[in-house]
């Protein structure tokens, strides 16, 4: 159990998928604008990851034992499928919680954080349980970013920034100061 | 459009980059040294161009309900191939690049031209305008490694440059150092574009325009 909370914390802050290993950058800086979308995008995909992470294992377990050289093309047709089967099953079981979550659910396909996962939890050789809470980690940890992002531009926008540096390289100069902050994270893991 | 314009499109004036803010993950994480970003570099160079010339080819024959499976497809075909080579050949770029290699798969910017260029276009131009936005990807990434290599480990391509007393940046090889970097050669363009177009007046539209897709 105590390796479990581990890798989950791991996942979560230490080494946090955006701002330390630089996953989901896109919709990172693309949809952090609101702290409300920011929440959605990141329950979003908390969801995927984590059945993203039992796809990945059942693949590994099942499939990719007898071709392990077709790992990075069935990950990915397997990621696309899967984002495609949620959106319909949520669009006929909940159309309120599909309509929140709008145009967010398509796009996680192409957030390489959802790869990342898949590829990591091969490389490190994850159970099934030990995957779970890897996901759920870093689901935490990618919301968590966008939130605090989220947070900090809606304060910015507020105030009077010099019109040279508004924009994209502003937005970047803050990840940038969070991910400095975030390393304050690192000693938590060495001494636990 | 003409053939050295498709070419020097994506070097530049449309560069993945540092204009059109694709690709982003690959070139924060890897650009911690020059080694790493030229190898990345060519990796992606690969693989794009690779696409571009399947996905022109085949224009004609891949359905358009089915397209963005097929590109995503062929794409993962030549990261495939990529990943495996540099395992065979280079192995301890291949160890320092990790996962990143396979994450090729999910570049924006090589998906994008897909469906942007090449999928419209013939094959000649199709490569052509493959090979522009591979030099402009591969150059952003030297930017951002060089700048982080000098100052954050004192070295380029691993050769010292500044001697015993200089106390190199740690900060710049870390994460952070990568959303800095980034975040100052952005500054740096902004500022440069704001400059030439407050000089140029109305008259130079094309600059005005380029200044306007960096705001």
């Amino acid at each position: 159990m105590g390796d479990l909370v581990l890798i989950f914390l791991s996942a979560a802050v230490v080494n946090n998928f955006t701002l330390t290993l630089f996953l989901g950058l896109c919709p990172f800086m693309g949809v952090s604008a609101r702290v409300e979308t920011a929440v959605r995008m990141g329950l979003a995909n908390i969801f995927v990851l984590v059945i993203t992470s039992l796809c990945a294992w059942a693949l590994n377990t099942f499939v990719l034992e007898h071709a392990p050289y077709l790992r990075l093309i069935s990950f990915i047709v397997v990621i696309a499928s899967l984002v495609q089967i949620v959106e319909m099953t949520i669009k006929k079981l909940s159309p309120a919680l599909f309509r929140q979550l709008g145009i967010y659910l398509p796009l996680i396909t192409t957030n390489c954080a959802i790869l990342g996962l898949a590829i990591f939890q091969t490389n490190r050789g994850y159970g099934l349980f030990e995957g779970l809470f890897f996901a759920l980690g870093a689901g935490v940890g990618l919301t968590l970013a966008l939130v605090l992002m989220a947070s900090i531009r809606e304060d910015v926008e507020r105030s009077d920034v010099p019109s040279v540096l508004k924009g994209t390289a502003l937005n970047l100069f803050l990840a940038g100061s969070l991910s400095l902050a975030f390393m304050g994270f690192a000693g938590l893991m060495s001494q636990a | 459009m003409s053939a050295p314009k498709e070419l020097s499109r994506g070097v530049w004036r449309e560069n993945p980059v540092l204009i059109q803010m694709l690709g982003l993950c690959p070139a924060l994480a890897v650009t911690n040294t020059v080694a790493n970003s030229l190898a990345m570099g060519i990796a992606t160079f690969f693989v794009l161009c690779g696409s571009s010339l399947l996905v022109s080819l085949f224009r004609n024959l891949i359905p358009a309900q089915v397209r963005i499976s097929a590109y995503i497809l062929i794409i993962a075909t030549f990261v495939s191939i990529a990943d495996l080579s540099l395992e065979a050949l280079v192995p301890t770029v291949h160890k320092a690049l990790g996962a990143f290699i396979a994450l090729i798969v999910v570049n924006c910017m090589i998906l994008g031209r897909q469906e942007a260029f090449a999928s419209r276009n013939r094959v000649g131009p199709a490569l052509l305008d493959a090979v522009g936005t591979g030099a402009g990807f591969m150059i952003a990434l030297l930017l951002m490694g060089s700048l982080r290599e000098i100052l954050g480990a004192g070295s380029f391509l691993g050769v010292p440059l500044f001697g015993e007393s200089f106390e190199p940046w740690i900060i710049m090889i870390l994460p952070p150092g990568g959303f800095f970097t980034l975040g100052f050669w952005l500054l740096l363009l902004a500022w440069l574009h704001k400059r030439r177009a407050a000089r140029g007046g109305e008259t130079a539209g094309g600059e005005a325009g380029a200044a306007r897709r960096v705001a």
